[in-house]
């Protein structure tokens, strides 16, 4: 292998590319030319293309660091228009036809950037310089401030219109879930597979093998990769087996809940029908084996940011991998054995290696650390890189003290690795430093993860197949499987050893610990002197490590960096915390298919269809879609729709389709005992055949909910709830059924979708109902009087219920049905009822209707107010043990200052109320020390002609008749209101028995 | 968070609703300090480091209340059993 002169950076042969395929592909509008295999930082590199950023703070140009997740600087916007996706690292960019990508954060072009000029003034923007700076005055922060420091740090842009890409999640189960598909893990997953354990493997590139990929190393006598395929194809020949590539594992969870990305369409342009761009998969394992290797950490030099400056075993993966020269004319530095590798694999690659500086001295370097004769050999340190928009020379300063000046067109660096651990501390597990391994490695393992590799500080091949297959059977022997040890194929004894820089830097200008945030080691000494010298502290106040890259290539250096401006031990020092996820999640991720209307499932009442034939205006309540109004043609407005309605229920007949509200049976011999101990108000002397209204209250005394109970047999009831707090009743119900009271014979079933009910209200309801139920059936004042429940057959043999209840305060019923009858009954009605002017009425009607009855609905029952403060006093005992009855009888709520409910009209009939409006006496300040309640509910009435309210004010009781003052700061209208008796329409109930 | 229901096996808690601790029971009918009970009932709870229980129900399974022992420092779920029933190995 060796380099072509003169034909860029790609070398002739090697590396895992198919050169039998050209890929075209545009970056910032300019084409080239690339291979199947590549990534989009691997094809540019090829192409001498190392400067494809600029950093965020300082608009510096910035190369390609890495050639894996961890990329700082090397992000680009993938895609144009809606499909645009902003901030991926150009080193995990499967190249495909047609790709365009755009450089982030410069303006107007990545070569010409005028913010650039922040570079010169980089010494006045230090640490916390935002936080002290752009203080005052304190309006000018979100209006002037902050939009134009945004405007000059932003990373990439979103799109801003809605993502046409699909998403979806999806449930995995597993035995043994393998995080990494390098040695160790394909050694673990083949472990625990052979054992018959259903095992997923997942891997964040496109292939398997891991550093395997990266480097040129034997297993068994040959090329490494052999092993790999062979081992995949053993795996994914078991039906227990699953492999995901693409796929990272971005969060753990309790219980052995993994979270795992998959990117699914990474390799194309489009995404095949049906095809997700990305899967979420929440995966539940028994036990997890974390192989997820290790990250090398870059060294701390001025000007370390320079484009052609990168991380000494991604110039190795671009080699090796790719085929690929990051230069020709390298500089390999080092505080470890590992990156001497990278130094023998470019000389056999044709590169230059003009000289490899090692921090340690001789003496302290491990058996990797070996050159062919001629390299230059330096124990000492770089100081200062050179160059403008790429590295030209770098200044090396010998351990004896003496300078040289070596002229490169690249560095290669390696502050050591450092183990990819947040997986391990995910559930508040610690870290500590190994100042043996020279890593963090956790306190201890949970019991149901272990760790097998680089992860664990195990690092060298053969180190990592052992501790894989330790790990994979051991894991699935814990599971109770037979699982017999792997033979592992011989390899070549390697330990490298792995040294951590010892001191943070050489310099302390533009010395970059986190590139993608641009923090630099001056940056970390200030933050020293202001006294952050905790971990958590110096990351907040610098925001090294906050970065989307989490500080994978900058949490370690920070540390060094603190250790050593305080005086302390990395031992001293525990690392930020960790927390989900590993590497950036799109929100569409998140979101999957909820999205849009299928943000929350949509609840329809079964006969939905027949009030979207009427042409009904439907409005969202909680998840149901209920009819609002029903417009017809020449109404002005909603108003015109609902005042229609209101007058057709007292004049004639309406129907409103009221089949959300919550049902619940009770059944059993302790029925009635139940109900007495969970209402508010009396069941017992409820007689069969009857209904009644019902509060119930919270066990703190405040009223909860309420409806009707009706008693359909001795030991049979039917509850009704408010739509909104159906769900919580019937669980409130099941707390006191199977916690209070389970010595109580009694069964409960919540029946809301298996019953439709319909309103039918006013003065003809009961011959438009006659019409309905089968003859001879008499509803009748004595037959069927006021608050009667029974069973009706209809005409067409529904075996129905009916129940004589009013929300309107005219001769009205409802009428139940089960609901697979719903819309033929529903339709029956209005055949029927055509000719005695029947209409269909929505909520407004319904809404405007309960006010002018004085009813209470959600507004009054708010969690706050009792049973007195509603006026509803009369509905409940005064003796017992139903729950809440102590609560509620406590001075607090049993104070009459409390604000009751009453009614409400303006002075000036024209005038238009406004729920929520304080209440406060005429003369008194408007403030809230002078506040004496509010308007919880108001409407037009159609019956009045005027607005209407109810609301609560301090002793009503005694104060009909007086004018307040309706105090509408939100809206800025006041209205001067009088306080009347409710209800407004037919105090003495005379239109309710018909 | 995953919670072996009695009755359904191993769930994911989004299964789940939780209602807080079950250390508390409602002080009986007519007893003479009844509302200074009643208020130690609803408003006062302990706030363990370490395991607790707590009341839970299946909304998305059986529809049945249980109770979880829980570690609330490190979440890890001990036993489980149906309300009604006294803790295994306990008497009621």
């Amino acid at each position: 292998m060796s380099a072509r002169p003169g034909a860029g950076a790609r070398l002739a042969d090697g590396g895992l590319i198919d050169r039998t395929r050209t890929l075209r592909f545009r970056f910032d509008g300019r084409e080239y030319a690339g291979h199947p295999g590549d990534t989009l930082a691997s094809a540019l590199l090829a192409h001498g293309v190392h400067r494809v950023a600029r950093s965020f703070k300082y608009h510096r140009s910035r190369g390609i660091l890495s050639a894996g997740f961890e990329e700082p600087n090397a992000l680009v916007e993938l895609g144009e228009g809606d499909a645009r996706v902003p901030n991926t690292p150009a080193t995990t960019i499967e190249l495909f036809e047609g790709l365009d990508a755009q450089s982030q954060n410069r303006w107007p072009s990545l070569r010409f950037d005028l913010r650039a000029v922040n570079r010169l003034f980089s010494a006045l923007l230090p640490a916390g310089f935002y936080y002290k700076t752009f203080m005052w005055p304190a309006a000018f922060w979100e209006r002037v401030y902050e939009p134009a420091i945004r405007r000059a740090a932003g990373l990439g842009r979103a799109s801003g219109a809605p993502d046409p890409a699909t998403y979806e999640r999806s449930y995995g189960f597993c035995d043994v879930l393998v995080v990494g598909a390098g040695p160790a893990g394909l050694a673990a997953a083949l472990g625990a597979a052979r054992s018959g354990a259903r095992v997923w493997l997942v891997e964040a590139d496109c292939r398997a093998g891991g550093r395997l990929l990266a480097e040129r190393l034997a297993i068994g006598g040959e090329p490494a990769l052999r092993w790999v395929e062979a081992t995949v194809a053993e795996l994914e020949s078991m039906p227990t087996v699953r492999v995901l590539r693409r796929a990272t594992a971005v969060g753990r969870y309790d219980g052995g809940v993994y979270a795992i990305l998959e990117r699914v369409g990474a390799d194309r342009a489009q995404s095949a029908p049906f095809e997700p761009r990305e899967r979420l998969w929440h995966v539940v394992a028994r036990h997890g084996v974390l192989a997820s290797g290790a990250i090398e950490q870059p060294l701390v030099f001025e000007n370390n940011d320079l484009p052609g400056i990168l991380l000494a075993g991604a110039v190795r993966a671009y080699a090796n991998r790719y085929a690929v020269l990051a230069g020709r004319r390298v500089v390999v530095a080092t505080s470890c054995d590992d990156a001497w590798a990278t130094a023998r694999d470019l000389l056999r690659a044709g590169a230059s290696v003009e000289a490899i500086v090692d921090q340690r001295p001789a003496a302290a370097r491990g058996p990797g650390a070996w050159a062919p004769d001629g390299v230059p050999v330096e124990t000492g340190w770089l100081r200062r890189a050179r160059g403008r928009d790429r590295v030209r020379a770098v200044e090396i300063e010998a351990a004896s003290g003496r300078t040289r000046r070596v002229a490169c067109d690249a560095i290669a660096m390696s502050g050591g690795w450092a183990p990819q651990l947040q997986l391990a501390t995910h559930l508040g597990e610690r870290l500590r430093w190994d100042g043996a391994a020279q890593c963090f490695a956790p306190e201890s393992w949970p019991p149901d993860l272990s760790g097998a590799g680089a992860v664990c500080g195990e690092f060298g091949l053969a180190a990592a197949l052992a501790a894989g297959a330790r790990c994979g059977t051991g894991a699935a022997r814990a599971l109770g499987f037979r699982a017999t040890d792997l033979v592992l194929p011989a390899v070549e004894p390697d330990r490298p050893l792995q040294t951590v820089p010892s001191r943070a830097a050489r310099a302390v200008r533009a010395a970059f610990v986190d590139w993608q945030n641009d923090v630099t080691i001056a940056d970390v000494q200030l933050a020293v002197r202001e006294g952050f010298a905790a971990s958590e502290h110096l990351k907040r106040y610098t925001t090294l490590g906050m970065a989307t890259d989490q500080g994978k290539t900058s949490s370690l250096n920070g540390l060094i960096a603190l250790a050593e401006a305080t005086g302390r031990r990395l031992e001293e020092l525990g690392p930020t915390t960790h927390r989900p996820p590993v590497v950036p999640v799109t929100i569409g991720a998140l979101a999957g298919r909820h999205r849009g209307r299928h943000y929350r499932p949509t609840r329809l009442p079964p006969a939905h269809a027949v009030a979207a034939d009427l042409g009904a205006v439907f409005v969202e309540t909680g998840p149901w879609l209920r009819a609002q109004v029903f417009p017809r043609a020449g109404d002005r407005g909603w108003l015109d729709a609902m005042c229609r309605e209101v007058n057709t229920v007292r004049r004639a007949v309406g129907v409103c389709d009221v089949s959300t509200l919550g049902k619940v049976d009770v059944q059993g011999a302790d029925a009635p005992e139940f109900l007495e101990r969970v209402y508010a108000s009396r069941i017992a002397t409820l007689a069969i055949g009857r209904v009644r209204y019902a509060l119930m209250r919270r066990e703190d005394g405040f009223v909860m909910d309420d409806g009707t109970v009706a008693r359909l047999g001795e030991r049979h009831y039917l509850l009704s709830t408010t739509t909104a707090g159906a769900v919580d009743v019937y669980r409130h119900l099941q707390y006191c059924r199977q916690v209070l009271w389970p010595d109580l014979d009694v069964r409960l079933a919540s029946v809301t979708d298996q019953w439709a009910q319909f309103a039918v209200a006013g003065p003809r309801s009961r011959e438009l109902l006659g019409r309905l139920v089968e003859p001879g059936i008499d509803l009748a004042d004595p037959q069927f009087p006021l608050l009667a429940a029974g069973s009706v057959r209809l005409g067409d043999g529904t075996a129905a219920r009916l129940f004589r209840v009013s929300f309107c305060g005219e001769l009205a019923y409802e009428l139940a049905v089960p609901a697979r009858a719903a819309h033929r009954t529903l339709e029956r009605l209005f055949e029927a009822g055509a000719p005695l002017g029947v209409a269909p009425y929505g909520l407004e009607a319904l809404g405007a209707m309960r006010i002018e009855k004085g009813h209470v609905a959600g507004n009054e029952i708010n969690g706050q107010t009792t049973a007195a403060d509603l006026g509803l006093g009369r509905w409940t005992t005064k003796d017992g043990d139903s729950v809440g009855a102590v609560l509620a009888r406590r001075p607090g709520l049993a104070d009459p200052q409390r604000p009751r409910l009453a009614g409400f009209v303006p002075v000036d009939r024209a005038q238009r109320l406004g729920a929520g409006a304080h209440l406060i006496a005429l003369g008194a300040p408007r403030d809230a020390a002078h506040d004496e309640g509010y308007l919880s509910s108001v409407a037009y009435s159609p019956t009045l002609g005027h607005w209407i309210g109810l609301g609560f004010l301090r002793r009503a009781a005694e104060r009909v008749g007086e004018r307040v003052l309706a105090h509408d700061p939100l809206r800025g209208r006041d209205a001067l209101v009088e306080v009347v008796e409710t209800p407004f329409v037919d105090p003495r109930g005379e239109r309710l028995r018909g | 968070m995953r919670i072996p229901c009695p009755f359904c096996g191993l769930r994911g808690h989004e299964e789940f609703v939780v209602d807080g601790d079950a250390t508390v029971t409602r002080p009986a009918p007519g007893r003479p300090d009844a509302p200074t009970a009643a208020v130690r009932f609803v408003y006062l709870r302990d706030n363990p480091a370490g395991w607790h229980r707590e009341w839970w129900f299946h909304a998305f399974g059986c529809e049945r209340w249980i109770v979880v022992e829980r570690d609330t420092v490190t979440h890890a779920v001990g036993r489980v059993w149906s309300a009604g029933d006294p803790a295994p190995g306990e008497d009621r």
